[in-house]
């Protein structure tokens, strides 16, 4: 007994540096495997309430190209509205808005990554505005990521540049379908794979989501493609994809909610129990 | 003692509130991310209680993940070189580093930078390697190890002579 006391007092900062040590490798390989179960995310108060007073400042500094940029949106919207010449395509308009399973709520990102492998945004709205995991998100121009953990009032993003994102894409003109991921290379570029070699693509094309998921309503712009390659595995093919969004510069995002999403994944849940 | 414990205070929150708010937005070609925030676990006094420094070098990694959403990534790096710290010491500045007054805040000899450089290092392979988790990204880690190691060696050398103290 007086040994292992002595083993235990003689080695205590090899022993305390291996417990610490087996603590943060189970968080990183954690975060590494399963999400939104993370336990260390930026949304909680401490790190959003820094990101936002941080956010605070540096908004004023790209406000002239986020006010463009809602001016462009602001447009395009206006020449939809105007261009409805009677009243009857305005009530088919709202008909349509009717059925749109999805609410919008408007939110900020105050802290965005780029940089690494796996990139997360922070946003600042929670689940006092109805946020929950696995939530689209997109902006004016297009795809930005999927929602991942939330806290009362923050939440982060798995943003499109995170090598552990898939989202399920298509090929606008012809609906051929395939997953959309990110090779860890440059900020500008996603890659669209899985796409079967009968679907006639061509550079150019636009890339848009799919109709798949309730994570996302279908045919959100995503970008175009930029290279074609043969997946020599695979034998599918592998397109190299030009991000409409500029993901180092990101100001107001929405937020998707699906409305039948709850009932849609009992229905699935339902359908693999059988 | 006490003044010690304070400064080391002060530096742990000042290191770690101008990493989130300056450094972290710095982005050099796109990817290269200098981490000063490890000069804290550098400039531990060299005979200071070595428990106390894995614990801080634990929580200092651990606010870095939670402002970075990356796990544990910081805190298995801090704490990786928190430990070796003696080893490295040993290498630099020779066996009998215990017995002599080892100051790092001063004039930049060979040996204090080696000790930078060393922990440097250590610190941003373990960083990246863990980060990626992957083979397939190898390359990548280690060109953003080694850009990011220069520029973090570079900031910390210019850090520790703006914060000199002054000669008496």
């Amino acid at each position: 007994m007086q040994q292992i006391f002595n083993f235990i007092f003689k080695n205590s900062n090899r022993i305390l540096f291996l417990l610490l040590l087996s603590i943060s490798f189970f968080l990183t390989i954690q975060a590494h495997s399963y999400h939104k179960s993370k336990i260390i995310s930026s949304a909680n108060i401490l790190s959003g309430g820094v990101y936002e007073k941080i956010n605070n400042v540096s908004e004023y500094l790209n406000l002239k190209t986020q006010n463009d940029a809602l001016a462009i949106e602001n447009a395009r919207l206006k020449s939809i509205l105007f261009a409805t010449t009677d009243s009857i395509s305005i009530t088919k308009l709202e008909k349509t808005k009717e059925t749109q399973p999805y609410d919008i709520v408007v939110s900020k990102v105050i802290h965005n990554s780029y940089n690494v492998h796996e990139n997360y945004l922070t946003l600042n709205s929670g689940k006092l505005q109805g946020v929950k995991s696995d939530m689209g998100v997109i902006n004016n121009l297009g795809l930005v990521g999927v929602i991942d953990n939330t806290s009362p009032r923050y939440s982060t993003v798995v943003s499109i540049l995170n090598v552990k994102s898939q989202i399920n894409a298509k090929i606008k003109k012809s609906n051929h379908f395939g997953s959309l991921i990110w090779n860890g290379k440059s900020t500008g570029f996603v890659q669209l794979i899985d796409v079967p070699r009968l679907a006639s693509v061509r550079k150019g094309d636009t890339i848009v989501t799919g109709g798949q998921s309730v994570i996302f309503p279908e045919n959100i712009n995503i970008g175009t493609i930029e290279k074609i390659y043969i997946d020599n595995k695979t034998n599918y093919y592998t397109l190299d994809i030009k991000l409409f969004n500029d993901m180092t510069n990101l100001g107001h995002v929405y937020i998707l909610k699906s409305r039948y999403r709850d009932e849609l994944n009992n229905l699935e849940k339902v359908k693999k129990n059988e | 003692m006490n003044s010690t414990l304070l400064v080391n205070i002060f530096r742990f929150i000042l290191l770690l509130a101008v990493q989130i708010v300056i450094f972290n937005n710095m982005n050099f070609l796109g990817f290269v991310m200098p981490l000063p925030y490890i000069l804290f676990i550098i400039l531990y006094p060299v005979n200071g209680n070595k428990t106390g420094l894995l614990f801080a070098s634990f929580l200092l990694g651990l606010t870095m993940d939670i402002f970075s959403n990356s796990g544990g990534v910081h805190a298995t790096a801090c704490l990786t070189l928190a430990y070796l710290r003696p080893y490295l010491f040993k290498f630099s500045f020779g066996i009998s580093y215990e017995y002599q007054t080892i100051k790092l805040n001063d004039v930049l000899t060979p040996e204090r930078f080696s000790f930078i450089l060393l922990s440097v290092v250590i610190h941003h392979f373990t960083l990246f390697i863990i980060e990626a988790f992957q083979v397939s990204f190898f390359l990548d880690i280690l060109i953003r190890a080694l850009l990011s190691t220069i520029f973090t060696v570079i900031l910390c050398i210019i850090i520790i002579y703006l914060i000199k103290p002054n000669k008496r």
